[in-house]
This record gives C-alpha cells, structure tokens and sequence, in this order.
C-alpha cells in the first residue's frame, strides 16, 4: 500500500503540485497547533508539567524490566491473559490465534496505532478475517485503501465532498452530500451494525500502569468502549513502552496528552480497563517489535518516551506541506522520522533528511523528547552505515576538501562569483534546483576578505 | 577585548556589506575587532547533511583562526550554534571547547555582553523580522512561539532602538522558512513551498523589507522575492542597525 519505491522528496514533491490542496492541509493542522497554543497558555505551569513528565518517562525507560513484570503479574492478578510478542509477526499471530480460537471471522478495533506499525489489517485480511475500524477517521481511511495520515488525524489529508464522495461509493449516501453531520451519522449507522455482530473488540493502549495492571484508553468517539462493552473478547495492544508506574501519575499525562493533540483540555473518554466483566475474557499483547533495541542507544532511547500525541506533526512546517503519506511509515511526521530508520534503515534512510531542523517539534513534545537532534543524529548513522547517494558522498568531499584549505576556499570563492557575473547560464538552468522557483543571489564584486584587506591596507 | 569577527563563508562571498555592517557596527561601539584572514566555514553544511565526519579539517581552521580571541562574533545565528553545539578539533580538544563558548551571534552579544542600551541609527521603513529557527530555538535569541514562557527577543530590542523603524507583526511569528541548508535544493517543492507562504505573510502585513540575524534564510527568501518580481527586499540585521543617522 505504501509507495515504497519513492523517497520524501519525490513524494513531497507530488504533493505540492496541487497547492491549493497544500495550502488547506497547511492551515488546517496549523489551525490545530493554535488550538494547542491557546490550550496551554492557559497552564502557567506548562514547561515543569512537560518536564514532570519527561521524568516520568526517564524513570520508566530506566527500570523498564521491572514495571513490565509487575504489570504482567497484577494483570493477571486482574484475570487478564498476558501475552509477549518480539516482533510485529509475533504479534499478529498472538491476535490471529486469539480469533481463531473463538471461530470469528470479524472484529472491530478501535485507537491503534500500534496495530498499523505491525500490518495487523492486512496479515488478517489474508488469513479471511475482516478488521473494522471503528474511529472514524481510521474508517474513512480504510475505505479508500489507504494508510492514515496522521496518528491522530488519520484522514486530516481528506477534504469532506471527497469524504461525501467516499461515503456515496461504500456506504450508499447520497450524491453530492457533503455535510459532515449527515456523514458522521452515516457512518454511525453503519458502525452499529458492526458493533453488534462482532464478538470481538480489539483496542490500543495510550497508558498502562505497573501498580494496578490496567490499562488506560482515550477516546474522543467512545469506540472503544462501546465495542469492548458488546464483545465476549477484548484484546488490547501495546508496545512496552507505554508503562507507567503509578495511576497517580496519569494525571500527568492526561493533562498533557489531549491539550498537545488537540487543545482539548482532555479527551472526552479515559477509559480504564482493569479487568474483564463477567464472563468476558480480556487479552493484553505487549510488543516489543525493536523497542529493546532502542532503548540499548543512548542517542535514540529517549524517543520511547513518545505518547503519541501528534502535537510534532501539527507544528511541522515541513509535514504541513508534504503531507503524511510523503513519509511511507505508519507513523509519519518528525517522530516517524527518528522510529522509522530504527525499523529499517535502508527503507526510511530519507526520512532524517525531511525537515530542516526548524527545532519546533521538540519545543511542542510533551515528553520532552529532543526529536531534532535525534534527526541530526540519525543523519550520521545513516551516512556512516552507507546510505547515502554516490554523488552526495561525493560532493560532501569535494565541499569538505575545498574549505578546509583556505587558498582553495577563496580560488573557488572567485571563480563562482565569476561564473554567477560572466556566464550565468551555467548556473541558472534546470540541472540547478535551486534556480527552478528562486533567483540566484546576484554575486558581488569582491568578497568580504578582499575589501577588508583593502581598507586595511589604506588605513596604515 | 580582543574580537574575532566569524563571516561565514557565503557572507564572505556573497554578502560582503553583511560582514562590513558587521564590522562598522562593532567598531562603532569602540571595540576591537579584528578579521582572521584564514578562515574559511564553520562545517554545518557538511554536519547537517549526515558527514559531520568529514568537518575535522575545518573545526581545526576555525580553531587555528579563532582561538586566541576574547570574544568570537559572528552575524549568523545558524553557524553560531553549529560552532557552539559541535566544534570539535582532535589535536586541541580544550581549545575547541573554549572556542565553543566564547562565540556569539551578532544580536546576543551586543545584548548579553556589550549591553547596548542605544543605539544611533534610522530607518525609515516597515521592516517585518524573520526569526531564524538556529536563532531561535537554537541560541534562544527570543521567546519561542512554543513554549511558555516570558515573551522577549533580542533582535527585536535592538530593533525597536532604530529610529522611522515600524516592525510590522506577522501571523506567524516564528515558522521556519525552508531554507534548511542543503534541504533546500534537497526537499526543492517543500523548501520553496515553505519560503513562499513566510513571503506572503510578511508583503500582507505591508513589510519594505524583511530582515533578520541569519542571511541563509534571507537568501532564500530574496531568491523567491526576486522570480516574484517583488518590491520587497531583505536586509541583514546588522546592516539595519549600522545605518546612518541622516
């Protein structure tokens, strides 16, 4: 589904050729991080808020080893089935025999970002099992064949005639219905009957807590409880690194968590799930899927402390413009940016190089996690383990060669203001991607050095 | 007080009156400031595009040119910080890291350590300020959009001391331009795309010209101002703050 075969750049680059479409996906998500701005200022004690957490996180990803075993052994105190997967394979297999066992061939699921990192649809999609997603966003998506977008705006790249369009196809709405309240109630419609004929609901999970062995889901659409509410099974999600140690200090976090989504003061559900209800049997597969890895780098561990809140998509002036599916990866935007090459270096080597550094994603991450400087980071792992282009090694060598020799510098200095003044055409042509939307700076005469010497010399 | 005046290279070669506002503007404060006629770049664009590895030659340079001054200065919030977060130089480890610390963009050192409370000069102009992200959330020049926290901003202190000066406000303050360094022939649509949309909000809020500490971004930005036939000019900080009184 994702177009593997194409860098950031290129799809990006796509992207841009409708620009009214990048203008509207632009103010829409930066209408979004307003939203935030104007929900945290309301928080004088905001930045220690970030840092509470980030310490948090610290303490988690520090002991890590042992909250994981005190949930696993209070969850099952709970009457909860514990279930380790290594990898995202281990995982679908851990939910394919889950179903297989209650002879299901359809579930829904609800707030799982997790299950798209691991191809869960599609690996039960070829074992004949129907997944519904039942967010709406994550649905409309499904409908159209398509990954999402945005972790928490998964179809933010969808304009609403198009979703009417959409709906008109699947769901039988109207032609040229466009209104979103008709769609939102289509849609529910639709969903209920999913709800009541499925057995079982499968769930993310955005907080796990050592202490109690519950887990936390929140929800703007009650998706979630309202399938696990009907179904016999519920089976919820998690990569390992969305342990906290104590229920005291959600709070933390769930101040944190909608107000950088959204600038919701909180999601209009937090749900707690502690143990199933009579009758019902309740799952959790924790997921390691190289999450022990990174947490062996120093460089990278820190970005395990993510919370998922997308506030680093909305803010990025680079995804604003490229949209999510520029960044092939389940998780897009600057903190796919630093997951992803931790997947797979050779399929998401670009991903680094999609921003600029601006800083911004690190300075709206609740989590304090240092996403820029994990780009620059990643930037030179993926130099030294080989993933570059031949011609950018080479010309990062010649660049490096020339101005490191100051004689060399100031020859080369010359002839290319030389060449920008005597013949521009070798400089201002299509070869040059600088040239294609931009002047070239118009070259002076001399440089700073040679006038300086000049006044100098007439000074004494 | 002995300074070392840092021009980065594409000042050097294609700013030069950047670098000699900068060095007026210094002298004008009385100080002495000398230009090590040996330097070359700091090593960013190498650094930035993943070969921070192959910058040993050019940190040692920029060691041997600079390490015996007070003060380094340099009107280039982008270099600045490259210097300060990854100057390194194996030979002389210790004199790297003091490099490191006595170096500081134009703005931040006639705020931080020069303490100019005024400043004679006038421009008569509506001027909207681009704030440079390594600027900004780099050396902390300003208060970031981002973050709460109490709102100042060095470049616009000194900004506010030039007299006919109006800064204009802009919608969004502080968004990055796309320059990006090699990003902005790397990532071409979304660089220009990101450049364009920083120019619309600076000509609807009626900037002459647009200025800042960082003349990477302002390049860029003149490169898009100028295929769009546009009145509107940019300026490097220093050359504002170095016009004459008439």
């Amino acid at each position: 589904m994702h177009p593997q075969n194409k860098t950031h750049s290129e799809l990006a680059d796509q992207f841009n050729h409708d620009v009214e479409r990048v203008n509207w996906h632009d103010k829409t998500l930066w209408f979004v991080r307003e939203k935030r701005d104007n929900a945290v200022f309301q928080i004088p004690e905001w930045e220690q808020l970030r840092e509470v957490a980030s310490q948090i996180k610290n303490n988690v990803l520090s002991n890590l080893h042992d909250y994981l075993l005190a949930f696993e052994k209070n969850a099952q105190a709970n009457g909860i089935n514990i279930h380790w997967a290594a990898d995202a394979n281990e995982h679908n297999e851990i939910v394919h025999s889950i179903i297989k066992k209650h002879g299901v061939n359809h579930i829904v699921k609800s707030k799982s970002m997790l299950t798209e990192e691991c191809g869960l649809n599609e690996y039960l999609h070829a074992q004949g099992i129907e997944v519904i997603d039942t967010d709406l966003g994550e649905r409309i998506v499904q409908l159209a064949n398509e990954p999402p977008s945005h972790i928490v705006l998964p179809c933010i790249h969808w304009k609403k005639e198009e979703i009417g369009e959409l709906f008109h196809q699947h769901l039988g709405t109207p032609k040229g219905n466009a209104d979103p309240q008709f769609l939102t109630a289509a849609a529910r419609a639709h969903l209920r009957e999913h709800f009541l004929s499925s057995r079982i609901a499968l769930t993310g999970v955005n907080f796990a807590i050592a202490e109690t062995g519950e887990i936390i889901v929140c929800t703007n659409e009650g998706n979630a409880d309202l399938g696990v509410q009907l179904a016999d099974v519920h089976i919820a999600c998690m990569g390992i690194e969305k342990i906290i140690p104590q229920r005291k200090h959600l709070s933390v976090f769930l101040r944190l968590l909608a107000r950088s989504a959204t600038g919701q003061p909180i999601t209009t559900y937090s749900s707690h799930f502690q143990k199933p209800r009579e009758g019902q049997e309740m799952h959790i597969v924790l997921v390691d899927n190289g999450r022990s890895e990174r947490l062996a780098s120093n460089d990278f561990r820190n970005a395990l402390k993510c919370i998922r809140c997308g506030a680093c998509f909305n803010t990025c002036p680079v995804y604003r413009r490229s949209g999510g599916h520029s960044y092939h990866t389940a998780v897009a935007g600057p903190i796919g940016s630093i997951l992803a090459p931790g997947f797979d270096m050779a399929k998401n080597a670009d991903l680094p190089f999609a921003s600029t550094l601006c800083g911004s994603c690190t300075n709206v991450c609740p989590v304090k996690i240092d996403i820029h400087d994990q780009l620059y980071k990643w930037r030179q792992v993926l130099v030294k383990n080989g993933h570059t282009t031949a011609s950018k090694k080479i010309g990062m060598n010649v660049m490096s060669k020339v101005l490191s020799h100051p004689k060399m510098y100031r020859f080369s200095g010359a002839i290319g203001r030389w060449i920008l003044r005597a013949m521009p055409f070798l400089v201002k042509n299509k070869f040059n991607r600088w040239y294609k939307q931009r002047e070239m700076p118009i070259a002076a005469n001399q440089s700073f050095r040679s006038w300086y010497l000049n006044q100098r010399r007439y000074e004494q | 007080m002995n300074i070392g005046l840092f021009i980065p290279c594409y000042i050097d070669q294609l700013y030069p009156n950047v670098g000699i506002a900068t060095l007026q503007l210094l002298e004008r404060f009385g100080l002495s400031v000398t230009y090590p006629t040996n330097q070359t770049c700091c090593g960013q664009p190498m650094a930035n595009s993943g070969f921070e590895h192959l910058t040993q030659a050019t940190s040692h340079n920029f060691v041997t040119n600079f390490s015996e001054f007070d003060y380094i200065v340099c009107p280039s919030g982008s270099c600045t910080l490259h210097i300060k977060d990854h100057l390194h130089d194996h030979a002389h480890p210790e004199k790297a890291f003091s490099t490191r610390k006595k170096t500081f963009e134009l703005t931040e050192f006639l705020t931080d350590i020069i303490e100019i409370k005024k400043l004679e000069a006038h421009f008569p102009h509506k001027v909207g300020l681009h704030q440079s992200c390594h600027g900004l959330r780099g050396l902390g020049l300003a208060q970031m959009s981002e973050l709460v926290t109490a709102p100042f901003s060095k470049p616009e202190s000194l900004l506010r001391m030039v007299t006919g000066l109006e800064l204009i406000d802009l919608e969004r303050k502080d968004e990055c331009c796309g320059f990006g360094g090699t990003f902005c022939v790397f990532e071409e649509s979304v660089s220009v795309k990101m450049g364009q949309d920083r120019v619309v909000d600076h000509i609807a809020h009626g900037a002459e010209y647009i200025t800042g500490v960082d003349m990477s971004c302002l390049m860029h930005l003149e490169g898009i101002l100028n295929r769009q036939k546009s009145k509107v000019k940019v300026i490097h900080i220093a050359e504002i703050l170095n016009s004459a009184v008439k």
